[in-house]
C-alpha cells in the first residue's frame, strides 16, 4: 500500500470530505492502487519539457472591467439551504 | 411517411417538418409516449420535461406556419443532466444536487433553444461525469439497450442509450476522457466531441476544465454535423471560449476520401484491445482504404502513459473545481452540523458519491505540499509530450483512426470495483482531451451482438474532415441503422 489510513485521513480533511469509518478500508485500498497507477509518470524523461497550461497554447481573456450581470442574488438564493434577509446562514464562527 | 416518427434521424424529422407531413406536437407526443414506455426500463432519464416540450413544441408549429422557422425548429432533443436548465432539476447524477434547479441556462441550452428544439428531458450520468459505466449514478445505473445487463458506458450514458432506443433523435453530452465517444461505441450510436474550445462550457458543470467539451451524439454523423452548427462558437462567458470560424458542418458532410491520409497507432492494436473489436475495427479501416484513403502508420511514443496522465490532471482539477459545493450556498447540506467544519465535512462527505470522493481525495494528494512537483507538474510536463505525439503525427496525417474501446459493452457491476480497469475504458479516447483534439466515434460492427466504434482524431478544429469521414463511412456499411431489437 502506497498510503496507509492516517495519510488518506488527512487528505480528506484537506479535502474536507468526512468518510464514515466503514468506508476507510475500501478508500485506502482504491486510492493506493490509484496512485501506484498514476507513478508510471515518474519514468518519463521530462526534462526540459514545458508543462501545458493550455491545450491550444491560449492565453487568458481579459474584459472591460465594467458591471454587466444584474442583481439576482433572491433567484439564486432560492437554492440555498439557509438564508434570512439575503445573508447565508452557517453555524456561529466566532465565540 | 414511411418509417414510424422515432426510427427518423433529425435530418429525415427536419425534412419531415418542412413538408408538413407531421407537427412538432405530434412528434413530441409520439416521443414522450415512446419515454414513457421504454425509459423506466433503462433508467436513462432524471428528468422528463413533458409538459415544458409541448409547449415549445406548439410554439415551434406557430413559428413555422408564421414562416420564422430556425435551424432546428420543432425538432426533438434531450440534455445531459451536467448542462444547467433554468427552472429545471440539474442533478450532475449526484445526491450533491438532487434538489438543484438551475437559476440560469447552459450558453449550449440557450443556443439550442433559440435555434428552435424541443428538450423532452434531462438525462442520467455517471456523477459529476467521474465514470465510464454510468454506475456511479446516485440515480442508479443506465442500462444498455443492446442488453440490459450490459453497461451503456459512460459518463453520457444516459444520452447514449436514450438515443440507440430510439427514444430520441439526438442528445447533448460532454467529453472530458471519452465521455461521449465510448458510450456512443457501446450503443451503436455517433458520438462527437468537438475542438476543446469550440463549444461553451458555460453553464455545464465543471468536472476538469482544461479537458472538458461539450458535444453531441445521434444516430449519422449527418445529424452530429447539423447539432454542432447550432452549438458551436465564441462566448465570451466562457473565459476558454476560442473566437475561431464556425463552419458549415453540413455542407462539409460532401467530397469524397480519395487521398485521405489516415494514421494507424501500433499500440491501438496490441494485446489491450479485444481482438473480435479489432478484426471489425480493421475491416473499418480497409473500407476507408478502398475508398482512396491512405493508411499509413504514425508513431506516438508517449502515448501509453495518457491514461496516468489524465488521472493526475483530471482529479487535480476537479478537487478544485468541486470545492464549491461547501453545503452553504445551494447543494446538500447535513443535518445540525457542529461547527463550520463539521458542515463542509460532512456535506460533502454525504453528497458526494465513492467515485466522486476519491477522485478528489486524488486531486488533493497531487497538488498537496510535497507531491506538487512530483505529480501535477510532471503529469502536464508528459501532457505536452503527448500533445507533440499528436502534432508530430498530423504533418503526415489529416485524420488518426482506431477503436473507440477495447471492449465491446461490459455487464453492469464487473468492472465497477477496480477504478484503474474502469479507467482503462477510455485509453484511446483520452488522448484527443489532453491534447484537446476534436474526436468522434461511429459504429463498425458488432461483436456478440454487442455493437464496436471506430474512433477518429482530427487537428485542432478538424470537425469537417472527422464528419466528412465518418459520414462517408456510414453510407458504405450502414452500421448507423443497427437498432436493438426490443426498441424497433
Amino acid at each position: 500500500m502506497s498510503l496507509d489510513k492516517d495519510q488518506v485521513q488527512h487528505i480528506a480533511m484537506l479535502a474536507r470530505l468526512r468518510l464514515k469509518d466503514s468506508e476507510f478500508g475500501e478508500t485506502v485500498e482504491k486510492l493506493s492502487r490509484i496512485v501506484d497507477f498514476v507513478d508510471q509518470l515518474s519514468q518519463a524523461d521530462t526534462d526540459k519539457v514545458v508543462p501545458m497550461a493550455h491545450p491550444l497554447h491560449a492565453s487568458q481573456r481579459l474584459r472591460p472591467d465594467q458591471v454587466t450581470e444584474p442583481n439576482d442574488r433572491d433567484h439564486v438564493q432560492e437554492n440555498a439551504p439557509s438564508v434570512a434577509d439575503g445573508l447565508y446562514l452557517v453555524p456561529k464562527v466566532i465565540e | 411517411m414511411g418509417k414510424g416518427l422515432h426510427a427518423q434521424t433529425l435530418t429525415q424529422l427536419a425534412a419531415g417538418l418542412r413538408r408538413g407531413d407531421f407537427s412538432s406536437v405530434e412528434l413530441t407526443e409520439a416521443l414522450l409516449a415512446r419515454i414513457e414506455a421504454h425509459g423506466p426500463a433503462l433508467n436513462a432519464f432524471v428528468t422528463v420535461t413533458s409538459e415544458q416540450a409541448l409547449k415549445t413544441a406548439e410554439l415551434a408549429d406557430q413559428a413555422r406556419a408564421a414562416g420564422d422557422a430556425g435551424l432546428l425548429n420543432g425538432l426533438p432533443i434531450v440534455h445531459k443532466d451536467i448542462f444547467c436548465t433554468r427552472g429545471v432539476l440539474t442533478t450532475c447524477g449526484s445526491r450533491m444536487l438532487e434538489n438543484f434547479v438551475s437559476p440560469y441556462d447552459a450558453t449550449v441550452v440557450e443556443r439550442l433553444a433559440a435555434a428552435g428544439a424541443v428538450v423532452l428531458g434531462k438525462t442520467n450520468m455517471d456523477e459529476f461525469a467521474m465514470g465510464s459505466s454510468n454506475e456511479t449514478s446516485y440515480f442508479g445505473p443506465v442500462r444498455n439497450p443492446w442488453g440490459l445487463d450490459y453497461s451503456p458506458g459512460g459518463s453520457s450514458g444516459g444520452s447514449a442509450a436514450a438515443v440507440a432506443a430510439r427514444l430520441v433523435p439526438a442528445a447533448t453530452g460532454t467529453d472530458t476522457g471519452g465521455s461521449i465517444r465510448q458510450p456512443a461505441a457501446l450503443t451503436g450510436t455517433v458520438g462527437l466531441k468537438p475542438t476543446y474550445g469550440r463549444v461553451s462550457r458555460y453553464g455545464m458543470i465543471a468536472f476538469a476544465s482544461s479537458l472538458d467539451q461539450a458535444g453531441v451524439i445521434t444516430r449519422s454523423s449527418e445529424d452530429a454535423a447539423l447539432l454542432l452548427g447550432a452549438m458551436a462558437g465564441f462566448d465570451e462567458r466562457d473565459s476558454t471560449s476560442i473566437d475561431h470560424p464556425v463552419a458549415d458542418y453540413v455542407a462539409a458532410l460532401q467530397g469524397s476520401l480519395k487521398g485521405l491520409r489516415v494514421g494507424i497507432v501500433r499500440q491501438h492494436f496490441d494485446e489491450g484491445l479485444d481482438a473480435q473489436c479489432g478484426v471489425a475495427v480493421k475491416e473499418a479501416l480497409a473500407a476507408l482504404e478502398s475508398e482512396g484513403a491512405i493508411l499509413t502508420e504514425v508513431d506516438m511514443p508517449n502515448l501509453d502513459l495518457s491514461v496516468p496522465t489524465y488521472y493526475v490532471v483530471a482529479p487535480a482539477e476537479c478537487s478544485s473545481n468541486l470545492s464549491r459545493f461547501d453545503g452553504v450556498r445551494f447543494g446538500h447540506r447535513a443535518e445540525a452540523p457542529e461547527d463550520l467544519l463539521d458542515l463542509y465535512c460532512r456535506s460533502r462527505g454525504e453528497g458526494f458519491g465513492a467515485e466522486v470522493k476519491r477522485r478528489i481525495m486524488t486531486g488533493t494528494y497531487v497538488l498537496s505540499a510535497g507531491y506538487y512537483d512530483a505529480y501535477y507538474l510532471k503529469a502536464q510536463q508528459v501532457r505536452h509530450l503527448i500533445a507533440d505525439d499528436f502534432h508530430k503525427a498530423f504533418a503526415d496525417v489529416d485524420v488518426i483512426a482506431g477503436p473507440t474501446s477495447p471492449t465491446p459493452a461490459f455487464r453492469l457491476g464487473d468492472k465497477i470495483d477496480d477504478p484503474i480497469t474502469m479507467y482503462l475504458n477510455d485509453i484511446y479516447t483520452i488522448g484527443a482531451n489532453l491534447a484537446g483534439l476534436p474526436g468522434l466515434s461511429t459504429p463498425c460492427g458488432f461483436v456478440d451482438g454487442l455493437p464496436v466504434g471506430l474512433h477518429l482524431v482530427a487537428p485542432h478544429w478538424g470537425e469537417e474532415s472527422l464528419l466528412r469521414c465518418a459520414h462517408h463511412y456510414e453510407q458504405l456499411t450502414n452500421w448507423h441503422e443497427a437498432c436493438p431489437e426490443d426498441f424497433r
